[in-house]
């Protein structure tokens, strides 16, 4: 009796350890997770990226559609290729980067959650706070899974890797970027581009 | 004085154009760093790397025109030759 209490009790917790969720880091040794983004202008489009990336998601290969997560974003890390465009994005007046230093988007919910092989698509619904305004957006995202990969990347290390990827958009009115000024020198709508990696190390 | 004013003038946007065009006449603004494209292997993302590297733009045009413009102004205003 005590023999099958113990083989019970040991076949629960091992199949429970196996279907818990892996936290992956996102903070990149690398240096290639990187947030894009892109605005319309008269004279030329203005291309910048964020490197100072980081944060946690937890995420289930047996069940994808459970991934919860939240990805943070250093605003002092954008960057554009012209040093006065940097001064005013930065600034008081755009996103005022000392009363505001992260760009956060936290996951709420996955939905329309495709699966074929190592690969997830889905559309994800949580909270985008930027300026200090939340707002609930729904975008795209596919997450691939890449078993035992970590070691390719990070010598050394044992683990898996998820790799993040999702291009959706935002109105700069709507968190509070100078809503209704300037759209003729810069648009209203943001293009941005999320490629990060994360690292679960066994 | 005048002659050097003018010859001056047209020197800065000779060499100005000639400087933006030799770097790649960027024709927009003037940028102090460059993206690089690098592909992580394992991954397949592609991340930035943004080097240090100056890139005059018509921002820096119009401000070599308009200290040309500035020294071309000046030189109506000078004496023909210096006694």
């Amino acid at each position: 009796m005590k023999m099958k209490l113990a083989i019970l009790v040991l076949m629960t917790t091992t199949s429970a350890a196996l279907a818990a969720p892996q936290s992956f880091d996102f903070k990149d040794p690398k240096g290639i997770n990187n947030a894009g983004f892109k605005l319309d202008a008269p004279l030329e489009s203005i291309n910048g990226s964020a490197s100072g990336i980081y944060g946690t998601v937890a995420f289930d290969a047996a069940n994808p559609g459970a991934t919860q997560g939240k990805i943070t974003v250093a605003t002092s890390s954008l960057i554009v290729p012209n040093p006065m465009q940097r001064q005013h994005m930065l600034g008081k007046e755009w996103l005022d980067a000392t009363k505001f230093p992260t760009i956060i988007f936290e996951s709420k919910e996955f939905k329309n959650v495709q699966t074929a092989g190592d690969t997830t698509t889905a559309d994800v619904t949580g909270t985008f706070t930027l300026k200090g305004v939340s707002k609930e957006l729904t975008v795209p995202v596919k997450l691939t899974y890449l078993k035992d990969k970590l070691g390719d990347r990070v010598p050394n290390q044992k683990g898996d890797l998820l790799v993040i990827r999702s291009n959706f958009s935002i109105k700069r009115s709507d968190f509070n970027i100078n809503p209704g000024r300037f759209e003729d020198k810069v648009s209203d709508s943001i293009e941005i581009t999320l490629s990060v990696a994360g690292a679960s190390p066994k | 004085m005048k002659r050097s004013f003018r010859i001056l003038a047209a020197l800065l946007v000779l060499g100005a154009v000639a400087f933006w065009a030799a770097a790649g006449a960027n024709p927009g603004w003037t940028k102090t760093r460059v993206p690089k494209r690098v592909t992580d292997e394992v991954t397949g993302l592609e991340g930035v790397q943004w080097q240090d590297k100056f890139v005059p733009g018509v921002d820096f045009l119009g401000a070599a025109l308009l200290g040309a413009g500035i020294l071309a102004g000046v030189s109506y205003f000078v004496p023909a030759k210096s006694k």
